[in-house]
């Protein structure tokens, strides 16, 4: 279990450099900004129960909720809140570490 | 491990039971031979479990790390409040720190005595002193219980604080159950910074929900040295005034200066008053092994940190997580925060280790859930991010806020948080 953690954060960490990210920008950005989301959301994205997973859903699905929830046509509890705190930029990079996780 | 670091271990381990705190072998195929360092973390509680195995995961394994926790089990106190209101027991609220070992987390019971500044070394009540590279301290609170008169170590027999979740949490509610029909709780809050700013009217909360169903006769009598509720005041106000009006009597600006074990009595500038039960509050400050190595700003009973990798502001090399750092503005006191303190801390290290520097932009968040019933919850939210100008962690403008209205929905998402943060910082 433990190897596939790994295994995950590494191919993760590889899967960040495609998108949106400019030459030198932090490898690690989506990594760093995803671990706010963990103690809901589970390590990685993979929730034991009573709130969604986000690891392995589309990217595109994710940065959409995100955004739907910024500007409130997603009704939330706390997301609409949460969501608030982060940039487009920054909801991209959350996006693609979360999809690039395997889900469990 | 490597060899040597591993006879070294063993050499230490003493008397402990070695084969217990062996890692578990999981990391090991990953590892090289010979980790670029090693980290000891003082305290296994939301901070210190959560950047132990953090660090374990993110290093990939590059870097070692010693957990050093003086309790055998971790007992949370989000939802111990729960104990109280008696829909929860402790076993629900305990869990273990068997899985941290998968990561190769080295997990030793024991306590932290002194930490050697100098020498980068920590003495250990067990086993001989341990070196290290770099170390985190997340002790959480001590409690100041000479700042209220007659509060000495015979009256803590009987008035209890239960602000640490474990036995006191239960000796709490066994006084609550031996409490007669028509008695009185008393509850004192010190004056804020507090760890949990939320945690004293959840509690008013949860003891009333109990005694309104055992014994409706009864009162729980708020003290609060604070002007008014210090946290998430309308929604606690809401509660109080459609679940439990009569049984809660909230006074601000009413701090407890001294109490009176034998008579029963706790005593205000205006009052005395006297209880069945009193769980009186006492100040708090930073763990005491973060006082001791001399890791507290100037004038503060808590410890300065470098936003960007909590490294302490007194000793470079040290790292402080949790309750026991002086808190960036509007930055609570909880499990949520610590849990985000470990990572930040986490990724910096890993960074510094390696001979780079730490994320400039780093962004948190905090929430905390509070039950105001055995179903019913209510939340504050907030994100924060890093303010180069200022130097320090502020909230995101526009991105805080608390529950529209307590529910029954945001109870299962209380309850889920809980098991999610959990196996978060523990595995
Ligand atoms: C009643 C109550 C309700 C709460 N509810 C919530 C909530 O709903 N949500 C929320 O986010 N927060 C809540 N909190 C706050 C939360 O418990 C703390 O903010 C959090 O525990 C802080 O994490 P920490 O790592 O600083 O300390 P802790 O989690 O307390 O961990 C400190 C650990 O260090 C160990 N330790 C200390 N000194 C030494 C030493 N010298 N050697 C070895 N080990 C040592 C202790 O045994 C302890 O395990 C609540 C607190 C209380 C009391
Ligand atoms: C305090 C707990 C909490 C935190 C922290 C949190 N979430 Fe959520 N999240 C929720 C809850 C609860 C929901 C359900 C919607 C609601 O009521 O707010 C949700 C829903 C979502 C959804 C929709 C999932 C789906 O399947 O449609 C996404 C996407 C999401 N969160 C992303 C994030 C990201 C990204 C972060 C970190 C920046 C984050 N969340 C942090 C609690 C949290």
């Amino acid at each position: 279990m433990i190897r596939n953690v790994l295994a995950a954060a590494l191919a993760s960490g590889a899967a960040l450099a495609v998108p949106a990210l400019a030459q030198g920008a932090d490898p690690n950005l989506g990594r760093n900004l995803a671990a706010a989301c963990a103690n809901c959301h589970g390590t990685n994205g993979v929730s034991l129960q009573g709130m969604p997973s986000l690891a392995g859903q589309p990217r595109t699905y994710l940065v959409q909720q995100m955004q739907d929830f910024k500007t409130g046509k997603r009704p939330a509890t706390v997301m609409h809140q949460l969501a608030k705190g982060y940039s487009d930029e920054q909801i991209e990079a959350l996006a693609a570490y979360f999809s690039a996780q395997k889900a469990r | 491990m490597n060899r040597l670091a591993r006879r070294e271990f063993l050499k230490t381990s003493g008397a402990l039971a070695a084969a217990s705190l062996l890692p578990g072998c999981a990391m090991e195929p990953t590892a090289p031979s010979r980790p670029i360092g090693r980290v000891i973390v003082i305290g296994g509680g939301f901070g210190g479990a959560t950047a132990a195995k953090y660090l374990r995961m993110w290093s990939t394994g590059t870097i070692e790390v010693f957990l050093i926790e003086r309790n055998a089990e971790f007992i949370s106190c989000p939802t111990s409040n729960l104990v109280l209101g008696g829909t929860k027991t402790l076993a629900d609220i305990t869990r273990s720190y068997a899985k941290l070992r998968e990561y190769g987390v080295q997990v030793l019971r024991d306590e932290a005595t002194a930490i050697n500044v100098e020498k980068k070394r920590v003495s250990l009540k067990r086993i001989e002193d341990l070196p290290y590279d770099r170390l985190i301290v997340s002790p959480a609170v001590d409690l100041m219980h000479e700042a209220i008169e007659g509060y000495d170590a015979e009256a803590q027999k009987t008035i209890l604080h239960a602000w640490k979740a474990g036995p006191e949490t239960v000796a709490l509610r066994q006084q609550l159950e031996a409490m007669p029909d028509g008695g009185v709780c008393v509850i004192g809050v010190p004056r804020s910074p507090f760890r949990c700013p939320p945690g004293p009217y959840e509690r008013a909360c949860q003891i009333a929900y109990y005694l309104r169903k055992a014994k409706p006769r009864s009162k729980v009598i708020v003290l609060d040295a604070n002007e008014d509720i210090v946290s998430k005041p309308a929604l606690f106000k809401a509660a109080w005034n459609d679940l439990y009006k009569g049984t809660i009597e909230y006074r601000g600006n009413n701090e407890i200066k001294a109490v009176d074990a034998r008579a029963k009595t706790v005593k205000t500038d205006f009052d005395t008053i006297k209880g069945d039960v009193l769980n009186v509050l006492p100040p708090m400050r930073a763990g005491d092994i973060a006082r001791t190595a001399g890791l507290l700003t100037p004038n503060t009973r808590w410890c300065g940190v470098d936003w960007l990798s909590m490294e302490s502001t007194v000793h470079k090399g040290i790292h402080v997580l949790g309750d026991a750092t002086l808190s960036a503005p509007a930055m609570p006191k909880s499990g949520h925060m610590a849990n985000n303190h470990g990572k930040l801390a986490a990724a910096a290290i890993i960074e510094l280790m390696n001979g780079r520097q730490p994320n400039p932009q780093p962004v948190i968040a905090n929430t905390c859930y509070s039950f105001v019933s055995d179903k019913e919850v209510i939340h504050v939210a907030s994100v924060h991010r890093y303010d180069p100008a200022q130097k320090t962690l502020t909230v995101v403008p526009g991105a805080s806020g608390v529950s529209s209205a307590r529910s029954e929905i945001e109870g299962g998402y209380g309850w889920a948080w809980a098991q999610n943060i959990w196996a978060d910082m523990l595995g």
